[in-house]
């Protein structure tokens, strides 16, 4: 090691700064987690809210939780496009040139995608509160929920990592992201309750660590048991790292 | 006398295709060393290795003294890096693309500025800095990717084709600006296409072929060995072919080349005087010409006079 952790840190938060002025240079790159969250919240409260829960307004309580899982999970595709990108356009080459901490682009570009994560969870309970959502708790297990998102769209990024150092363009890696990223959230309980699938798929909605997620935010912002799917939630994405994390610096070594 | 790029057989392989085939390179401090070659000759893998992009499958390398496979932070923190792709974040100013390599490399906030405004302004760039990169002309890029690539001050520079895709203005600004940083003493190597170029640039050349090194000295050797100018012949009748390449062989003392289209000759000529010999020896014989023309020497030719075959340009890639 031949930079010391504060260095390393530093080198860190200024390749995350980077993303933020990238963001005030054009703020486009937030329209994705700015109006998709609304976009989801009115389609599937409204189209099927009626239909699954009887009444929209009983849908709503249950989807702003979901869509607040769902829009952390497909704004870390931001993490996935960004890497990718910069290894194309030869960014990559000229940190990797520097004398940094190797894993400062990696972790840099994670940090920079945590702005959207904040203004994805921020439009959706903005929007979410207009329409008339109100959560049952306090602000403080609000917090925690937008906490336990955020920490798990942290750790889910080292999946993205891994697809766009292995991956040829921006393009494939969205691509195979999507893949990944929908059984993940419709074979869960995100948008409906499991009980009316079929057993096996049952079967992978009980490990499918989007649930867990699921169970744990819903229990904090509508007042429901949290610590067992919490403890669950912790779990995994302590196990995403263990298994990505090598994954994703094996690929990047070998890309060097 | 102490080199700053020292590399003894350089491999690397790719599956079946082998990029580097075992090259030896040997940089003294303060000089400019010329790679010239065709696509695909294996230059820019030399660099990536030479600048701790990539791992050799063989071979050995130091850079101002550092191993490059055991001190490679060492090695970066005394090199700079300026590619064929300009590498800059496009999405961001020139100012602030130069402010955080600096703030990478450890300098405070304002000393980076201050270092970003002075590389901008050597790069007649100072009035751009602010502006996005994405509405950058090529030159204006290639000039901001060489000034990344000089915010640490490097001792060893490595310039992977700084001036492909230029237009000849460009170009010759281009050519200033190295010269410049060479004239202040760092260790330049540069890759390119171009023997004007290394000719130019370089103290000495390195002409790789195919991951091999085919020939090297001062420009002045190779220009030797390849003429300063090539004399071109068409006949009429290509079934004369042989019969005019040996009556200009007897003139210019060199066998001159047959291209594959039948009854065109190149030869390798220094000095004007040949040409009118050539022309009478071969009217004398009866051989009709069709075409004449001295030109300067293309990379082909310096090829075909130092290796005697054609560069193998392997088309669209760039390895």
């Amino acid at each position: 090691m031949n930079v010391t952790a504060t260095q390393g840190l530093r080198q860190c938060l200024e390749l995350s700064w980077r993303c933020i002025v990238k963001i005030r240079r054009n703020p486009l790159v937030l329209a994705d987690v700015l109006i998709g969250p609304a976009v989801f919240l009115v389609l599937f409260v409204y189209v099927f809210g009626g239909a699954i829960q009887g009444s929209a307004q009983d849908y709503l309580d249950y989807m702003v939780p979901g869509v607040l899982g769902l829009t952390t999970l497909l704004a870390t595709m931001g993490v996935g496009v960004s890497l990718n990108t910069d290894l194309e356009k030869g960014v990559f080459d000229r940190l990797r040139s520097l004398p940094i901490w190797r894993a400062a682009p990696l972790i840099g570009a994670i940090g920079g995608d945590m702005v959207r994560q904040v203004v994805a969870i921020a439009a959706l309970l903005g929007f979410g509160t207009l329409l008339g959502f109100r959560v049952r708790t306090d602000a403080w297990s609000v917090l925690a929920a937008c906490g336990l998102a955020i920490a798990f769209a942290l750790a889910f990024s080292w999946v993205w990592v891994l697809l766009a150092l292995v991956m040829k363009d921006p393009q494939s890696v969205q691509g195979l992201g999507a893949l990944l990223i929908f059984p993940l959230s419709f074979a869960s309980n995100i948008f409906v309750d499991p009980a009316t699938m079929p057993g096996w798929l049952q079967g992978f909605v009980a490990i499918n660590p989007v649930r867990h997620l699921m169970d744990a935010i819903r229990g904090l912002m509508l007042d429901g048991p949290v610590a067992r799917p919490l403890l669950w939630t912790v779990l995994w994405m302590a196990g995403v790292v263990l298994v990505f994390v090598p994954l994703a610096l094996a690929a990047y070594r070998r890309r060097a | 006398m102490t080199y700053a790029i020292e590399a003894t057989g350089l491999v690397k392989r790719y599956g079946d295709v082998t990029a580097l085939n075992g090259v030896d390179l040997a940089v003294p401090a303060g000089s400019v060393l010329g790679v010239l070659g065709p696509n695909g000759a294996g230059k820019t893998t030399a660099v990536r290795i030479l600048a701790t992009l990539l791992r050799p499958d063989a071979g050995t390398a130091r850079i101002g003294g550092y191993d490059l496979r055991r001190q490679a932070h060492e090695i970066r923190l005394i090199i700079g890096l300026a590619g064929q792709y300009a590498s800059v974040d496009e999405d961001l100013s020139g100012l602030h693309n130069l402010t955080m390599v600096g703030r990478l490399l450890g300098l405070p906030r304002a000393e980076a500025r201050r270092r970003a405004d002075d590389l901008l302004a050597e790069m007649d760039l100072a009035d751009a800095g602010g502006r996005s990169v994405k509405t950058y002309s090529g030159g204006m890029r290639r000039r901001l990717d060489l000034a990344a690539s000089l915010v640490n001050r490097p001792a060893v520079l490595f310039l992977d084709e700084p001036t492909s895709g230029l237009d000849p203005a460009k170009r010759n600004d281009m050519w200033a600006s190295i010269r410049a940083l060479a004239n202040q003493g760092s260790t330049v190597l540069l890759t390119t296409q171009y023997l004007e170029e290394a000719d130019h640039l370089a103290d000495d050349i390195v002409v790789i072929d195919a991951g091999r090194v085919v020939a090297q000295g001062s420009p002045g050797d190779l220009k030797r060995r390849a003429g300063t100018q090539t004399l071109d012949i068409r006949l009429v009748d290509p079934s004369r072919t042989a019969e005019a390449a040996a009556l200009v062989a007897a003139v210019v003392g060199v066998e001159p080349a047959r291209h594959r289209t039948a009854g065109h000759l190149s030869v390798p000529v220094t000095g004007g005087a040949l040409m009118p010999a050539v022309i009478r020896r071969i009217d004398d014989a009866g051989v009709e010409v069709a075409e004449l023309a001295l030109r300067l020497p293309s990379l082909d030719d310096v090829f075909l006079a130092l290796t005697g075959h054609t560069a193998r340009t392997l088309e669209g890639t760039t390895t």
